[in-house]
C-alpha cells in the first residue's frame, strides 16, 4: 500500500496554463520519479488556487508551503530541497500577500504564515469536497459511528455540554443546553436545522466550511438528530451560495448511497435524512424563527418568542437550530472528547473561532485560532500589520450587528464573556479592521443603510427606527446635523434594543451606541464645526 | 391547464417530497425558483399555477415573491451585474466603482440597458469581502464572481458577455 506523505498541487487556471503550468507539472512528475519518491508523494493539477499574483503556483502539503511563480527549471531544486531533504525552499516561496479561503492553510504551516489552530477547517482544502471517500479517509463519519454504536443519546449531550461548545452564529448560546431542551420534549417528530443563511456583511466563514467540507455538516446533523431524537433535518442555505448548494446536494446523495443517511444507519435502528432549503435573498432569515417561517413557505418574518424553537419550532415541532460552524465542531468533540476540546480557547469559551479578516491590513482572509486571542495579535501576527503603517482606529466585529472595537480594547481576549464584560460583542466572526483614515460617521451611515434595507418591516421600532437613524446619520455626514440629533440617536438605539421583536432590531442600534461612546468628539466635529476630521465626508476636511 | 406541472411533473414531485404532505406550501420557494428558471422571471400565470399546486391563494404566492429579493416579477436584463456595497466593500471603494460602472453603461441602478442584456443591481454581502470591489454576474442559470475589479476589468467582462450574446444571435439568424 502506498503511504502518501506529501501532496503537491499545481495551479491550473487559465493564466497558470498560459505561463507553463503543464510543463511544471511534467517536470515535477519527472523529478519526483528521479528521486524515487513516486510512492510517497502525490502530484496533481488543480484549478484556480485563489490568488493570482505569482502563477503558476505549487503548493506542498502538509506544510502548506506556497511556491510561486515556479518555472520548470526551478523544479529540480524544489523537489530536492522540500520533498527529498524536507526543508522549505525559502527562496522559491511566493510573496506573502493574501490568505485565501480556497487555499487551505493547515495547522503546521511552516512555510509562509503563522500557525493557526484548525479544528473546524482541518480538512478544508485538503480533501476533494465532492468525494465522500476522501472525507472518510480523513476520519469522516467515525464520530457518527461512535455515537451510534458506543454512546447513548444522553451521553452525547453530556459530552457536548462538558465541552463547553457555544453557538458560533453570534449569540454564543451553549449548544449542549439547547440540545437537551429538545431532547426532553416528548414529541414523535423533531427536527434539526442547520442555519447556513450566512449574510452578515464581512462574514464568509460558513461558506468556506460548506464548500470545502460539506460532509462534516451532514455528519454533525446526524449526530445531533441521534442525541435529541430527531429523524429529519433541513439545511437552510443562502440563495446566493450556489456552489455550496451544489456541493451539499452531491454530499447528501453520496451519504445516502453509502448508508450514512437514510434508514438504519450503521445497522442500528436510527434513521435520519436531510433536505436542502434554499433561501432567496433575505438577511432576516438568518434569525432562527424567521428561518423556520421561511421553510414553512411564508415570508421570513421572526416569530414572537417564547415559545422558543426548542419547544415550538418547524411546523410546531421541537427543533434544534445550529449555525454551520457550531455543527462543524461537533464531530471532533465526539471523536476526541470534551477534555481535549477544552484544551483550546478560554475556560468560558472553549475551542476555536473562525474569523474573516478584512479592511486596512496587509493580509486579509480566513483564519481559525483559539478563542481568547486578542485583536492586537490578530492584526500584528495574522494580518501582518496595518496597511502602509497607518494607526489602528477601530474594528467592527460580527457583521453589522457586531460592535465597534476601539483601540483601547485591542488587548481584551476575544471570547464571549470577556467581550460581554467590556460591553462589546464578538458577533459572527468578521473582523473589519479600519485605520485612522476611516470616518466613523461614514461607517455607521453605511451600516444603518444596511439595516434599513434589511429590516423585515414586521415591527415598528425596527422598521421606523433604522430608517430614522439612517436619515440622521446622513444629515450629520452632510453637515446638517444638530447636537440634539445625538440624543435622538441614543434614544432610538435604546428603544430599538428594548422594543424590537428580534435580534436584528435589537442590535441595529449597537454601532450608534458604540460610536457615541468611543468617538463622540469626531461626531460632534461634524455637527459643531462642519468638518470631517478624516476628510471622508463630503464636507470641509479638517484643515 | 397547469403548464408548469405538465412540463416538470417529476421535478415538482421531488420538491414536494422534501416536505410533509400536510405542509405543501413549504415548497413555494423551490417552485418559484423553478418558474423563474423557466421564464426568466416569475409570471403571473406561474404564480397562479404554483398556488394551484400548493392549494394556497395567489396572493400568498405573490407575497413571497415580493418579500425575497432573488425573485423577479418583471422581465429584466439577461445578466444581472450585482455589486456589493456593504461596509467592507464600501471601504474598498465599491461605491465609487458602482457609480463609475453606471456612468459607463449609461444606466442607473435597477435600469436595464437598451439592448436588454444588462441590469446593474446594488446587493448586500456576497461573501467576497476581502477582494472588493466585487460583483457577481447572474444569468444563463449561473453565478460568476469577479473579484478585485476596476472599471476597466468590469467593462471587459461586460463586453465579453455582449459579444457572446451577439454571436448567439448571429448564429441563430
Amino acid at each position: 500500500m502506498k503511504m502518501i506523505r506529501s501532496m503537491v498541487l499545481v495551479s491550473g487556471d487559465s493564466l497558470s496554463l498560459e505561463r507553463g503550468a503543464e510543463q511544471v507539472l511534467q517536470a515535477l512528475q519527472n523529478e519526483i520519479q528521479a528521486f524515487g519518491l513516486s510512492d510517497e508523494v502525490s502530484v496533481m493539477m488543480i484549478g484556480d488556487v485563489g490568488r493570482h499574483d505569482a502563477l503558476p503556483m505549487v503548493i506542498v502539503y502538509p506544510e502548506a508551503a506556497v511556491y510561486g511563480p515556479v518555472r520548470p527549471e526551478d523544479v529540480h531544486y524544489l523537489v530536492e530541497e522540500h520533498l527529498y531533504k524536507g526543508r522549505i525552499a525559502n527562496d522559491l516561496l511566493a510573496p506573502v500577500r493574501e490568505l485565501s479561503g480556497r487555499i487551505a492553510w493547515v495547522a503546521a504551516r511552516k512555510g509562509t504564515l503563522p500557525a493557526e489552530q484548525r479544528i473546524v477547517l482541518r480538512r478544508v482544502g485538503l480533501i476533494n469536497p465532492d468525494d465522500i471517500e476522501e472525507y472518510i479517509l480523513h476520519d469522516g463519519y467515525t464520530a457518527l459511528g461512535k455515537v451510534l454504536t458506543e454512546m447513548t443519546p444522553n451521553e452525547v449531550i453530556e459530552e457536548i455540554k462538558k465541552s463547553g461548545l457555544r453557538g458560533r452564529g453570534g449569540a454564543g448560546f451553549p449548544t449542549g443546553a439547547k440540545w437537551s431542551f429538545v431532547a426532553r420534549e416528548k414529541s414523535a417528530k423533531k427536527y434539526i436545522i442547520c442555519n447556513a443563511d450566512e449574510s452578515e456583511p464581512g462574514t464568509f466563514k460558513d461558506r468556506i466550511i460548506l464548500e470545502g467540507d460539506p460532509h462534516s455538516i451532514i455528519e454533525a446533523m446526524a449526530i445531533a438528530g441521534y442525541a435529541v431524537g430527531a429523524d429529519e433535518g433541513y439545511i437552510y442555505v443562502r440563495g446566493e451560495y450556489l456552489l455550496a448548494q451544489e456541493r451539499l446536494r452531491r454530499a447528501i446523495e453520496q451519504a445516502r448511497e453509502m448508508g450514512f443517511l437514510g434508514k438504519n444507519i450503521f445497522g442500528t435502528d436510527f434513521s435520519f435524512d436531510i433536505h436542502i432549503h434554499t433561501g432567496a435573498g433575505a438577511y432576516i432569515c438568518g434569525e432562527e424563527t424567521a428561518l423556520i417561517e421561511s421553510i414553512e413557505g411564508k415570508r421570513g418574518q421572526p416569530r414572537s418568542r417564547p415559545p422558543f424553537p426548542t419547544t415550538y419550532g418547524l411546523w410546531g415541532k421541537p427543533t434544534v437550530v445550529n449555525n454551520v460552524e457550531t455543527l462543524a465542531n461537533v464531530p471532533p468533540i465526539v471523536l476526541n472528547g470534551a477534555d481535549w476540546y477544552r484544551r483550546f480557547g478560554t475556560p468560558s469559551s472553549p475551542g476555536t473561532k473562525v474569523y474573516t479578516i478584512l479592511g486596512n491590513v496587509n493580509v486579509t482572509g480566513v483564519i481559525e485560532v483559539p478563542m481568547g486571542i486578542t485583536l492586537r495579535e490578530v492584526i500584528n501576527i495574522y494580518a501582518k500589520g496595518m496597511k502602509g503603517g497607518a494607526a489602528f482606529k477601530l474594528a467592527q466585529t460580527g457583521g453589522s450587528s457586531g460592535s465597534l472595537i476601539p483601540a483601547s480594547l485591542q488587548d481584551t481576549p476575544m471570547d464571549f464573556d470577556s467581550y460581554a464584560k467590556a460591553g462589546v460583542a464578538l458577533g459572527s466572526g468578521a473582523l473589519l479592521i479600519c485605520d485612522e483614515n476611516t470616518c466613523v460617521v461614514d461607517l455607521v451611515k453605511v451600516l444603518m443603510n444596511f439595516f434599513r434595507k434589511e429590516s423585515c418591516g414586521k415591527c415598528n421600532p425596527c422598521r421606523i427606527g433604522t430608517q430614522r437613524a439612517y436619515e440622521i446619520m446622513c444629515a450629520i455626514a452632510e453637515g446638517r446635523g444638530k447636537m440634539e440629533d445625538l440624543d435622538q440617536l441614543l434614544w432610538l438605539s435604546e428603544n430599538m434594543y428594548l422594543l424590537s421583536n428580534c435580534g436584528l432590531g435589537q442590535t441595529a442600534g449597537t454601532p450608534i451606541k458604540d460610536m457615541l461612546k468611543h468617538f463622540r468628539a469626531e461626531v460632534e466635529a461634524h455637527i459643531a464645526l462642519h468638518v470631517c476630521p478624516t476628510g471622508v465626508c463630503k464636507i470641509k476636511a479638517f484643515a | 391547464m397547469n403548464t408548469l406541472r405538465a412540463k416538470y411533473a417529476d421535478e415538482i414531485q421531488a420538491i414536494l417530497a422534501k416536505y410533509p404532505p400536510e405542509h405543501k406550501r413549504s415548497a413555494v420557494m423551490p417552485l418559484l425558483y423553478l418558474a423563474q428558471r423557466e421564464a426568466g422571471y416569475v409570471t403571473v400565470q406561474a404564480m397562479a399555477e404554483i398556488a394551484e399546486i400548493l392549494e394556497i391563494s395567489i396572493t400568498d404566492v405573490a407575497s413571497i415573491v415580493g418579500f425575497y429579493t432573488l425573485y423577479y416579477d418583471q422581465p429584466h436584463g439577461r445578466y444581472h451585474i450585482q455589486v456589493c456595497t456593504d461596509l467592507p466593500c464600501a471601504l474598498r471603494g465599491a461605491e465609487d466603482f458602482l457609480k463609475a460602472l453606471c456612468q459607463a453603461l449609461g444606466v442607473e441602478v435597477g435600469q436595464v440597458t437598451p439592448d436588454g442584456l444588462f441590469v446593474i443591481e446594488e446587493v448586500k454581502c456576497i461573501g467576497a469581502c476581502h477582494r472588493a470591489p466585487v460583483f457577481q454576474v447572474q444569468g444563463d442559470g449561473e453565478i460568476v464572481f469577479h473579484e478585485n475589479q476596476t472599471l476597466e476589468t468590469a467593462l471587459a467582462v461586460i463586453e465579453a458577455l455582449r459579444q457572446k450574446a451577439q454571436q448567439e444571435k448571429e448564429g441563430t439568424a
